[in-house]
């Protein structure tokens, strides 16, 4: 993975630079012992790790403020960090750079009830927002499955998404405000207590930017009333191509399930002997879940299993309990682990019009065979976000880089297919250089327009998202 | 007038402009600015319509009932019911689905499902520098690169003037049920409104309209039997506000296109936090100019539509933007029956206001994409 070359004047300054960010910030806020920035060096993507200059721990958006502006005056870059759990390499620091975390940063500072939102700052994690608000029957549905880790900083820098988007949207769709920094230190109020832009919508385009365009610190997001059950059902293909067209037929249909995930034979088999739920060796199985009263559940449960039943399934198990539905989510919810057991893996994240599922399942099968590497697949089917995850041996010369070519040719079939390189996770530094597959260099230039604006000097996390050759320049490089 | 049929004309015709141009869709939004008429109506047709991946692509000029006729056919919707304001506007033309979005144009459903915004995929457009560039694609989940699609949303062609958009859709849903409480004021249909959204029954629409003694709507919308069980469980649940009767009929979309309002010469459109709706009501209603104006409020108190008499507006004008800055929301001027020389748009905070106007510079450095429309 190629960074840009470390600024030595930076470097230099180190000195004065932890002076003066001690001036302004609390005892231990200021890390600079290169023992302990360690910690900092990579963040859910553990193949590239750099430690950086200094760590800081700001408590408050005054101290991130105060923080900012002296990285500001002394061009030193800037690594906004939320809970490290990107999979993207989003937090991924350069050894002449300052992490900025906002863990410190996890108070709720309003909830609304009657107005249905909560205000908090963006250390806080994602469940702990549900946390702060579910005895009163609500909740926040953005559900990444990093959630009882992820910040809700991260979840605006990447706009996360999760397995019940289908129906509840992704981050931008529950975000209301922000209060953010500027790279310069100074402080502005977007969006707030109402719904929809007064003026041009900065909230849609900074959610969403990978901690490029400033340092938010707190949000103002919707909550939404805890629905009064919800179960799931469990079925099995013999086809990738048939549970496909199911799960098409049922969108048609009208049923609008709040998640329907997918998985494949090779992740069935992992997760069997992982966590033993109990599923079906076939070679695809759907996870359907709806919401609703009792008898609402049974009413759409049997619009779906009627639909299922003319796909002809080698299985159908729908839950009766609290117990089984934990069983037939469980599966799904160690897949990941699962895997990790088997070997090292990347995780994919492409996202493909549902149409074209069978033709990719079939071409990842394809490349599979010619890179020589297992693949096995499990994803939010209903929206087409794709999770391949690729199997490999990190301590075999040459085998991360096969995998790294593997899933840049993933990536590029989902493009050809009408799709987008990542979903939900990002591009952090780990996409960055396939962007021009997606977009041409116009595309690209009118996005790095924006980060022109909002930050000139282009020192927060600027060694992502966009290919390095294309902002060079802009970089001072 | 230009009508440019490909984004290479379109291009070209902006590349080409030497004054002020005012992008027009169908020129029902009622935001009419000076300039050379650069209509969109040529880059029209629906390119690729998968109802199984709930998708669509189309030209931005295509007409909104095109569109409308497409979806219809196979039981499927635009959700977040984009209003069309002719009965005030008087405007002719017919509603584009660039001009939809371009306006963010969002309906009742807003508050169950998202805003226009939230429901475009993706974009092409063509800058004031006569560049084309597109954003976003054609699938749900998408966070390659920055969303440049929410910023276009809304932004009313000032960036660059859409030329293709892809969007999201829904099935329609099977079966609706309206409940209706007479006779509540602005605060006590504020609380039974925000009751009604903070129940587990998903409500589609909560709404108030001032007229007529005071109605207060809910609904709910899906499956047969679902619908019946909710609006019977919702129908309990606001038991303490009055007596909830079925309201029969569809009053939604006089209520999303205002022709319960058709009288208004002025028409604003307020955002507040739903509860603050009731105390911004009372003052305006206090002021000299604001004694007759009529008011719809929808979202749950969170949209309020305002209208007056032209002789009121210039006065009221500034009091609702006063007023809503106090209050931490916005307002916007969308249509007065003679041209009023006054900010359309809330004005900003200073550091919001200076991001705004550098993403202007930077996107129309020129500044002829509907200049000063939006500051």
């Amino acid at each position: 993975m190629q960074m840009p070359d470390v600024d030595p004047a930076v470097l230099a300054s180190k000195r004065d630079l932890v002076v003066r960010l001690r001036a302004v910030l609390p005892e231990g806020a200021v890390i600079d012992d290169p023992m302990e920035t360690r910690a900092y060096e990579c963040d859910a993507l553990t193949a590239y790790k750099c430690a950086p200059l200094v760590a800081i721990l700001p408590g408050t958006t005054a101290e991130v403020s105060a923080a900012l502006k002296i990285c500001h005056e002394m061009g030193v870059p800037v690594v906004p960090r939320g809970a490290g759990t990107s999979l993207a390499g989003g937090a991924l620091p350069t050894a002449d750079s300052v992490i900025l975390g906002v863990a410190r940063m996890n108070d709720v500072l309003e909830t609304d009830y009657a107005n249905r939102l909560i205000r908090v700052q963006t250390g806080r994690t994602n469940l702990s927002v549900t946390g702060a608000v579910e005895q009163d029957g609500f909740f926040y549905a953005p559900d990444p499955s990093s959630q009882l880790a992820c910040a809700i900083a991260g979840n605006i820098a990447m706009n996360s998404g999760g397995a019940h988007c289908l129906k509840y949207g992704v981050t931008t769709n529950n975000l209301m405000g922000v209060t953010m920094v500027m790279m310069d230190g100074e402080i502005i109020e977007i969006g707030g207590g109402y719904l929809d832009a007064g003026g041009l919508d900065l909230l849609g385009v900074i959610c969403g930017s990978e901690g490029q365009l400033g340092v938010v610190t707190e949000a103002t997001l919707r909550i939404l009333p805890k629905p009064e059950g919800a179960r799931p059902v469990l079925i099995g293909y013999d086809s990738n191509e048939v549970a496909g067209a199911c799960v098409s037929d049922i969108i048609k249909a009208g049923v609008l399930p709040v998640a329907i995930e997918f998985m494949d034979r090779p992740c069935i088999r992992a997760t069997e002997a992982f966590a033993k739920a109990g599923y079906p060796d076939c070679e695809a199985l759907l996870i359907i879940e709806v919401e609703g009263s009792e008898a609402e559940i049974d009413a759409q449960l049997a619009r779906i299993i009627e639909i299922a039943k003319r796909h002809n399934p080698v299985e159908l198990r729908e839950s009766k309990s609290a117990e089984e539905s934990a069983r037939i989510w469980l599966g799904r919810k160690s897949a990941f682990g699962a895997m990790g057991q088997i070997n090292d893996y990347m995780c994919l994240d492409g996202t493909i019009p549902v149409s074209e599922l069978p033709y990719v399942l079939r071409r990842i099968g394809e490349l599979s065979d010619q890179y020589g590497l297992g693949v096995g697949n499990v994803f939010h089917a209903g929206d087409g976000n794709m999770h391949p995850l690729i199997l490999f041996d990190a301590n075999k010369d040459g085998d991360l880089e096969k995998c790294e070519a593997m899933g840049a040719d993933i990536l590029k079939l989902c493009v050809e297919v009408g799709g987008c390189l990542t979903g939900e996770h990002g591009v952090g530094v780990e996409k960055r250089d396939l962007m021009g597959h997606q977009y041409s260099d116009a595309d690209l230039e009118a996005q790095m327009r924006i980060k022109d604006v909002f930050d000139p000097k282009w020192l927060l996390n600027s060694a992502k998202v966009f290919p390095l050759s294309a902002s060079d320049a802009r970089r001072g490089r | 007038m230009m009508r440019p049929d490909s984004d290479a004309q379109l291009a070209e015709a902006i590349r080409d402009a030497s004054g002020g141009l005012a992008v027009q869709g169908g020129g029902t939004r009622g935001m009419q600015v000076a300039g050379e008429v650069l209509s969109t109506r040529g880059l029209c047709g629906i390119s690729l319509y998968d109802p199984g991946a709930l998708t669509m692509v189309a030209g931005a000029g295509t007409p909104l009932t095109e569109i409308e006729a497409a979806l219809e056919a196979e039981g499927q919707m635009l959700a977040f019911e984009p209003y069309d304001l002719s009965v005030v506007t008087g405007a002719s033309g017919a509603s584009t689905i660039g001009g939809v979005f371009a306006s963010n144009a969002s309906g009742p459903r807003r508050v169950q499902v998202g805003a226009a915004r939230d429901f475009l995929l993706g974009v092409r457009f063509v800058d004031g520098a006569g560049r084309i560039v597109k954003n976003g694609g054609r699938v749900m989940k998408n966070v390659t690169g920055y969303d440049l699609v929410k910023l276009m949303a809304g932004a009313y062609g000032t960036l660059g003037v859409l030329s293709e958009v892809s969007l999201k859709t829904l099935p329609q849903p099977e079966a609706t049920a309206t409940l209706e409480i007479k006779g509540l004021d602005a605060t006590r249909a504020v609380a039974a409104m925000s009751a009604a959204m903070g129940t587990p029954y998903d409500v589609s629409a909560a709404a108030h309209l001032d007229a007529q003694g005071g109605r207060t709507f809910v609904r709910v919308e899906g499956f047969e039997d679902s619908v019946a069980y909710r609006a019977k469980a919702l129908r309990a649940a606001l038991h303490d506000y009055g007596a909830v009767v079925a309201c029969d009929g569809d009053i939604w979309a006089g209520l999303r296109d205002l022709s319960v309002m058709e009288d208004a010469q002025t028409l604003w459109r307020v955002a507040l936090r739903p509860s603050d709706a009731p105390k911004f009501l009372t003052q305006i209603r206090q002021l000299p100019d604001g004694a007759n104006a009529s008011a719809h409020m929808d979202w749950s108190g969170g949209r309020i539509w305002i209208g007056a008499p032209m002789a009121s507006a210039a006065g009221l004008h500034s009091a609702l933007q006063t007023l809503a800055a106090q209050m931490r929301g916005h307002v916007t001027l969308i249509h007065s029956a003679a041209p009023m020389d006054l900010p359309r748009f809330q004005p900003e905070s200073v550091g919001v206001a200076r991001l705004s106007a550098a993403l202007r510079r930077k996107f129309d450095p020129r500044g002829i994409l509907n200049a000063g429309l939006m500051g």
